[in-house]
């Protein structure tokens, strides 16, 4: 699967696709990329990476063949170990009920078709997240080239203050060494260890490289799409257009970036 | 001036002294010998000079962790303006592809224990 | 003066070694948890403060021993706190030492904790309410013992210290405010999400702090010669009484508030606190045995005449205490986190390692605690 990836490289901003291949093409990733984030900037006020996720799409292929395809990349690739105690889990990218996922929005009479169907869930990288806020190290903030909500592991203190901020469960702490419960480690990115509190990166090291997040590029159903919110032509920004959107818990004012089409 | 309790007092030092300087003697007898990493063979430079690699592998390391995970920047530009992703696993690795060999034979010399791989992983080593 | 707590009675090292083999014994917890990670505790993924954050909490109330001493002493002219403005600050000492070693057994990376300094946060509460306890210890430890050695020299105290005194009246308000904004800030934890937090944390502070001063100095009164007179006493019931009622009334308030508005996400913690949420209920009996006792305790206050006999006071300053430390040592952290963010409910209780470091942590407060009022009284002793 990730030999497939790292050959598919995907425009960035809508402004260069580019097809490079072997182990050489890392100088030039960086050096197109930089350039590319400079001129979606230019031409589309700052970048902030957002998700809007389709779940009619993803249903409709379950009902052919059950699919954990994202959740597999995502864990697989972040090194995010299997714990099955719920209590202990940590969590990237999982799904949960409608009524659990937008516990606000629900009522007792949900359209047949959403009744009892998982949602996607993962970090809402928000635009205004109380997370960063209440951080007291800067552990994890918000990165202004691209508005995704980064973690410092190697300052995380662990006092949890961010998963008491957190009003999505988006967070997970370490409360033990994960490793034992990861199955197969990917060399090239690092595990974490017991302390520290870890979520979802919106694939950082991915985005580097000019690449979509492993789970958007891994979903057959073409459920998910990814793309710069700041640029009107953007995939996410057509989708907006078109489709009537909701996010989770707008009420609390976080701004999340991640969209669902119900 | 005459020590009362000298025959206390002397020996107890004696002991104190004895306890203070026990990891300096203990160390002198068994010396480890002077660390040998084993340097890549197929490469002929790190991504800084020798002198500076030996002095400021750490701080270096510590660099490119800031610039990587709060700078968003994966471009390093090194020795005779090569440019190397930074990233401990990805790139000192790929070349040091021993870190029992190499990282480890200095460090345990010098008695420090990074504790970077508790969660960067370490290479497989070979036997 | 610290030379004065090595000389003591049977009962006074005794008092000692229990406490230090009870401390040593939470050691070996923490140990234990150091090596294998907060698994070892009852928290989870949901419930992600437990134990630790909630005595800090309550612990930060009974700060306020001391303020509520000295603010009347050096304001107000209330000459009966003359006496024991000592004892009231060596317990806010030892009360923010218990604080700050609960922040610390709480944290995944301990040995990480400078970075709250290195990289200071102004935007973050934690980082405050760091910045305000170290400085109210710093004050209480700085203040307590100057006076306290210039009583023993029988001079005044020196003049610096007057400026500390009155800045540590308006710090006392600032470590309370401070810690409740810890919660009331949080976007979806609707259980905290009120602007009475804070309010309702300096109530009850000064309800906890001043009722477990006056078992204490009741104590004192009873072990040695140092006697701080019957009308400290009245004065400091008084306290208890008024702020007990503010209590009580302030929490009415929040009921009202939510079950009047019923909306759900506000009435939901008080549901899960008194009747169980969607059929768990572990801290059911804990939060109706704490309404009980803070009525019955306002009761007993009401009546100057029952508050001024010795035994109807001691017991009524039991039942705040334990009522105060059912309501934030245990009642308010974990009720915020239910339900969770997903709307269902995982519930926590403490484990027995995680009961040994939260009693070690106690009984570390409590030697510090021993050790000061040790010192103090024996000055008081000597000048009697
Ligand atoms: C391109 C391959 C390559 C990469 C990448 C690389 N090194 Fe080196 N490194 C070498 C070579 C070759 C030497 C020997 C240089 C010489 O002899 O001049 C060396 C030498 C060193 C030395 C000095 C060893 C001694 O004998 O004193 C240290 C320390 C070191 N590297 C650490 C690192 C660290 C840390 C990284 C990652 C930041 C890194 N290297 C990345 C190839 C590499
Ligand atoms: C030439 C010997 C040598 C080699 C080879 C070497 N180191 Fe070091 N390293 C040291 C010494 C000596 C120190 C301690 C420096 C100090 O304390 O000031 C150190 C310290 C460190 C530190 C900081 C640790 C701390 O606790 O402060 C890190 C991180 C580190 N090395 C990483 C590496 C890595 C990764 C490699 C292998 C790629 C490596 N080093 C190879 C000699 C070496
Ligand atoms: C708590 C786990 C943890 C510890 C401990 C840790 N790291 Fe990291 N480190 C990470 C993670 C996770 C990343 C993010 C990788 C990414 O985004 O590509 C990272 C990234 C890095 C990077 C840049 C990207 C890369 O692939 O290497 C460097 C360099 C780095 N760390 C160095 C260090 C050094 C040196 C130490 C020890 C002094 C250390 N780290 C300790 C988890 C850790």
């Amino acid at each position: 699967m990730m030999d497939g990836s790292r050959r598919s490289f995907l425009k960035i901003g809508g402004l260069s696709v580019l097809g490079l291949s072997g182990v050489r093409v890392w100088n030039v990733f960086a050096a197109t990329q930089e350039a590319g984030h400079e001129a979606a900037a230019e031409a589309a006020g700052a970048l902030q990476w957002a998700m809007v996720i389709d779940m009619k799409k993803c249903w409709d292929y379950q009902e052919k063949q059950p699919c954990t395809d994202c959740m597999t990349a995502c864990h697989g690739i972040h090194n995010v170990p299997e714990i099955a105690d719920p209590k202990r889990e940590i969590k990237w990218l999982w799904t949960d009920l409608y009524q659990h996922a937008f516990p606000t929005e629900g009522h007792e009479y949900p359209p047949a078709e959403a009744k009892g169907k998982p949602f996607l869930l993962l970090c809402n990288h928000c635009s205004n997240p109380p997370c960063v806020r209440v951080c007291p190290t800067q552990a994890t903030f918000k990165r202004p080239e691209d508005g995704v909500v980064m973690m410092d592991f190697h300052r995380c203190i662990g006092c949890r203050y961010c998963m008491a901020g957190c009003p999505y469960g988006s967070r997970s702490f370490n409360w033990q060494d994960p490793r034992p419960f990861i199955k197969e480690l990917n060399m090239q990115f690092p595990t974490r260890t017991k302390g520290v509190v870890e979520k979802c990166n919106f694939c950082a090291e991915r985005l580097a490289k000019n690449l979509y997040p492993a789970c958007v590029e891994v979903c057959k159903a073409k459920a998910l799409t990814f793309g710069n919110l700041g640029d009107p032509t953007s995939p996410v920004r057509e989708l907006l257009k078109q489709h009537y959107t909701i996010r989770r818990k707008n009420e609390l004012g976080t701004g999340p970036n991640v969209y669902y089409i119900v | 001036m005459k020590i009362y309790d000298a025959n206390k007092i002397i020996p107890g030092l004696l002991i104190l002294v004895g306890l203070f300087t026990f990891p300096f003697l203990y160390n002198i007898g068994g010396a480890a010998p002077a660390p040998k990493p084993e340097l890549p063979k197929e490469q002929k430079t790190c991504v800084q000079s020798l002198a500076f690699m030996k002095a400021g592998h750490m701080q270096l390391l510590n660099d490119w962790r800031d610039q990587v995970v709060r700078q968003a920047n994966r471009v390093y530009v090194g020795l005779d303006g090569k440019e190397f992703n930074p990233s401990l696993q990805n790139t000192c690795m790929e070349c040091h592809t021993s870190k029992v060999k190499f990282c480890d034979q200095c460090h345990n010399y010098a008695g420090v224990t990074p504790y970077c791989w508790d969660c960067h992983i370490a290479p497989k080593e070979n036997q | 003066m610290l030379e004065k707590a090595l000389e003591g009675s049977k009962s006074y090292w005794r008092l000692l070694v229990t406490l230090l083999v009870l401390a040593g014994i939470g050691f070996g917890c923490y140990l234990l948890q150091l090596n294998q990670g907060l698994r070892i505790t009852g928290m989870s993924r949901d419930v992600s403060w437990g134990f630790y954050i909630a005595q800090f909490t309550f612990l930060v109330g009974v700060a306020a021993s001391a303020v509520m001493v000295v603010l009347p002493y050096y304001l107000h002219h209330v000459k009966v706190f003359g006496k024991i403005t000592i004892l009231g600050e060596f317990l806010a000492v030892a009360s923010v030492t218990m604080c700050l070693l609960f922040i610390v057994v709480d944290l995944g990376k301990p040995m990480r904790l400078l970075n709250v300094l290195l990289y200071p946060t102004p935007n973050s509460v934690l980082f405050w309410d760091m910045v305000v306890l170290n400085g109210y210890l710093f004050l209480n430890i700085v203040i307590g013992w100057t006076v306290l050695g210039a009583e023993r020299k029988g001079v005044a105290a020196p003049a610096w210290v007057k400026p500390l005194i009155y800045l540590s009246i308006p710090w006392a308000v600032s470590i309370h405010t401070v810690t409740a904004f810890l919660y009331a800030g949080l976007p979806g934890r609707h259980f905290w999400l009120t602007a009475i937090l804070a309010p309702r944390f300096l109530a009850s502070a000064f309800a906890a702090g001043p009722s477990l001063l006056i078992l204490l100095a009741y104590f004192v009164r009873k072990r040695s010669k140092f006697d701080p007179g019957d009308e400290a006493f009245e004065k400091l019931s008084q306290v208890v009484a008024y702020a007990m009622c503010v209590n009580v009334f302030f929490v009415l308030l929040e009921l009202f508030t939510s079950f009047y508005s019923g909306i759900p996400s506000h009435m939901e913690g008080f549901i899960y606190q008194f009747s169980g949420l969607e059929g768990h209920g572990k801290l059911m009996p804990f939060m109706w045995l704490s309404a009980i006792l803070s009525v019955i305790a306002v009761l007993m206050l009401l009546s100057k005449k029952k508050r001024s006999q010795e035994k109807t006071l001691k017991i009524a300053c039991v039942l705040v205490f334990i009522a105060l430390w059912l309501e934030k040592g245990l009642g308010l952290v974990i009720t915020g986190f239910i339900p969770n963010p997903f709307n269902t409910v995982t519930e926590y209780w403490p484990t027995f390692p995680e009961l040994g470091i939260t009693i070690g942590v106690y009984a570390t407060g409590f030697l510090v605690l021993t050790v000061l009022y040790k010192v103090a009284i024996a000055v008081k002793e000597e000048n009697l």
